[in-house]
């Protein structure tokens, strides 16, 4: 048992450190005050491979596991948690093409995707399916060796910015069953964008409703086969959520980082913060929390990578547990800061504002509860979850 | 429970408060500005001299009906209640307490009446919860004082028309060096030096004031000089049912929006409500919400009573700010993807609230006065 990173992980970790530190913190909280998706540097990103973290090399990816996306990923986050975030949605919309696409569709879109130079979305929210996601009711209907597209999504990361759209349709009854996958190209006829949506954070992405109008569908554009959707969404889903759970433990290590500073700088009542025991103590409880989810978001990652049938349970389990710490964490530090944490020109209350959202999406976290919970109830899963 | 007066003036704020404030606060937000027609609407029911004495034409209501008021405006619009509470207490209590009769006649009338706005000028770039810590300076010269020095974190620098200012008139003496000042803010030498960009109370202006050779008359000092410490903290009590008070009507009015969304939205084929996890966790939060109110309420009957109530105060203030963000963000997660979005009203809410456990002394500070009685 090895805890340890390798050397080419810890490489990894280095570049992406250094482009965090150089291209995204120095200027997360003008994107966010402008509410601005930052393309070029997402573009940028994709020249280091960080667009298509674990596509296969042969489609242009780096071809790398999980764990090593998480320990890239986490860098990231440390910058701009934002849009690190949309980096991780699109990391699964390209790893989604390459895996389920047709020959054709792939080798057109995925080479793109995974350099940055095309950008994707994942579309399966609607504004009445949001947990329950197997009730959507977008339809895809089978027309002459096609598919028409009728329907809405809500709440879509990078809607409107982006280039293809993975999106979730009924092409059969309802249920999870009679649900298929499609790559839609986003300038396809028939496809309006609604307003961006005004969130409390995440504002380095766009976020917006797609409505679908009569949208011609090529059939070669389907991704696996019809009514293989619903197990498409939760195989991205598994990884997507360790992909979130890492934003949180980027997004807490630098609310941590900023923390310890202040400590070790202010002086109050004529002794340094660092000096308060309650502080101190804070301060550690923070760190340990924060330690124990980046090895929990670690461990699910390796599940994962190999293929364990308990992968969904870990992942859930992580991404509950890291997002529920991260967001503490970073409330923690705000609270540290005083009156600075409430105040924009500290970043405390952006950390803030960014990680509360990762309680709520890719499976908010109730329904990774339901999934744990459906877990160890069944018979022997006290036994083997451990 | 309430008596008939403290119900007269709960339910009439309340009422203006679902008509005119909640209606507007997202306006409000952006505007990052509170119309004037607010504090006109304020004052009509004497909210902005509650607790001053009809005799310095205040409403001479008691503080469980200050508390009361306080709740039913924050539910409307937590950056409205902040003003209004900075405005109550400290800068008309303060005034009312140690003011002369010349400044009760001149400015504590009108203020108490709401025809103007007042602040309180404490808190310096390293003296925040360390008030001891102050630099600004006062120096007396030919029968005034010429003040110098910034201030930090200013509730309405900017909209206030008086601010009472704490300035050093003795550096030799930390604690009996500090003295009061009323300082009218058309006054040469007064400036805004910056507007925060805040989490949220966006509405409310909090500000860095700068004083340059900023001269007031010796009129113009509350109390004696060296007085200035004893009268920042004279108001701590009232100050931190304030809040205390804020918090809980911020929160409420989460609480009602999740509860009204659980009974509506469906998944899975039933309501949110029918949910146990989701009914169980507004239930908490109901709970702790009616917690937090009840020991408001008792730290004001206290008050009423003339008892000294310091540590409950600072209860009431750790507490209830504590659980109003455990119940608005237990309503965002109530709303999932709605929660985060500002087509509700609760992200703004949580963002609204998360500073009652900072200002007005962090939750740490008031552990720290907390803990002082339980070694006395």
């Amino acid at each position: 048992m090895d805890f340890g990173l390798s050397e080419d992980q810890l490489a990894y970790q280095q570049a992406a450190r250094d482009f965090a530190r150089g291209e995204l913190a120095p200027h997360a909280a003008e994107w966010d005050a402008k509410s601005e998706f930052p393309i070029e540097t997402i573009r940028r990103a994709g020249e280091l491979g960080f667009c298509g973290i674990y596509t296969p090399e042969a489609l242009g990816g780096l071809g790398l596991s999980r764990l090593d996306a998480s320990v890239i990923l986490e860098e990231l986050a440390a910058g701009c948690t934002s849009t690190t975030a949309y980096i991780t949605i699109h990391n699964m919309a390209t790893w989604m093409v390459a895996t389920f696409a047709q020959p054709g569709v792939r080798e057109n879109w995925v080479p793109r995707l995974a350099r940055g130079e095309a950008l994707g979305s994942y579309c399966l929210t609607e504004p009445g399916a949001g947990s329950d996601a197997a009730s959507i009711k977008t339809r895809a209907d089978k027309r002459d060796g096609r598919y028409v597209l009728n329907g809405g999504k809500a709440f879509i990361s990078g809607a409107g910015a982006t280039d293809l759209l993975v999106v979730f349709a009924r092409t059969g009854a309802p249920g999870a069953k009679g649900i298929s996958t499609f790559a839609v190209p986003a300038d396809s006829k028939g496809i309006r964008f609604g307003k961006r949506e005004h969130k409390m954070g995440w504002n380095s992405q766009p976020t917006r409703t797609i409505a679908f109008d009569d949208v011609e569908i090529d059939g070669g554009h389907r991704l696996g086969a019809e009514g293989e959707g619903f197990s498409i969404a939760m195989k991205g889903l598994d990884g997507g959520r360790i992909n979130i759970a890492t934003c949180s433990v980027g997004t807490a290590q630098a609310a941590l980082d900023r923390a310890q500073e202040h400590l070790n700088s202010r002086k109050q009542f004529g002794q340094m913060l660092s000096q308060f025991q309650a502080l101190q103590f804070r301060l550690a409880d923070m760190v340990t929390e924060l330690v124990s989810a980046r090895q929990m978001v670690r461990l699910a990652a390796w599940k994962l990578d190999t293929g364990s049938p308990d992968a969904t349970t870990y992942c859930a389990m992580a991404k509950r547990f890291a997002t529920d710490v991260g967001f503490e964490v970073a409330n923690q530090a705000l609270q540290l800061h005083g009156g600075y944490g409430y105040s924009r020109e500290f970043p405390l209350e952006r950390h803030v504002r960014d990680s509360r959202v990762h309680q709520i999406l890719e499976g908010t976290n109730e329904i990774m509860r339901v999934i744990v919970a459906r877990a160890v109830l069944r018979e022997g899963a006290t036994e083997d979850l451990r | 429970m309430l008596n008939q007066d403290q119900q007269l003036i709960s339910e009439t704020a309340q009422r203006y408060s679902r008509e005119v404030l909640a209606p507007g606060a997202a306006a409000r937000e952006k505007a990052q500005a509170i119309e004037p027609e607010v504090f006109e609407g304020l004052a009509g029911m004497g909210l902005l001299g509650m607790t001053v004495s009809p005799d310095w034409d205040g409403a001479g209501a008691d503080y469980v009906s200050y508390a009361a008021a306080l709740m039913a405006v924050a539910e409307g619009d937590g950056a409205v209640s902040t003003v209004m509470s900075v405005h109550n207490a400290p800068f008309c209590a303060i005034l009312e307490r140690y003011g002369s009769p010349a400044q009760k006649d001149a400015v504590l009338r009108p203020g108490a009446r709401g025809e103007f706005i007042g602040a309180f000028a404490l808190t310096e770039s390293h003296a925040g919860s360390d008030a001891s810590a102050l630099r600004t300076r006062a120096v007396a010269k030919s029968g005034g004082y010429v003040i110098n020095g910034s201030k930090q974190f200013i509730t309405s620098g900017k909209i206030g028309k008086y601010v009472i200012v704490f300035a050093v008139t003795d550096p030799q003496n930390p604690k009996r060096g500090i003295s009061a000042f009323l300082v009218p803010t058309d006054a040469k030498g007064y400036s805004v030096s910056k507007i925060e960009h805040k989490l949220g109370q966006k509405a409310s202006d909090t500000c860095s004031l700068n004083f340059d050779d900023l001269e007031v008359s010796a009129e113009n000092l509350i109390g004696a000089e060296g007085e200035g410490y004893r009268i920042a903290l004279s108001s701590l009590e009232i100050g931190r049912i304030g809040i205390a008070s804020q918090s809980v009507g911020m929160a409420q009015a989460a609480l009602d929006a999740a509860v009204r969304y659980a009974a509506e939205r469906k998944s899975f084929g039933k309501s949110l409500l029918e949910h146990q996890a989701v009914s169980f966790r507004l239930v908490d939060a109901k709970t702790r919400l009616e917690a937090a109110r009840q020991l408001v309420f008792s730290a004001a009957r206290m008050k009423d009573a003339g008892v000294p109530c310091l540590d409950q105060a600072c209860m009431a203030k750790l507490f209830a700010s504590e659980a109003a963000e455990a119940v608005c963000s237990a309503a965002i997660q109530t709303f999932g993807g709605y929660g985060y979005v500002e087509d509700f009203p609760v992200e703004r809410i949580y963002r609204d609230v998360r500073v009652c456990q900072i200002y007005e002394g962090t939750s740490d500070i008031q552990k720290i006065i907390i803990g002082r009685s339980l070694s006395a």
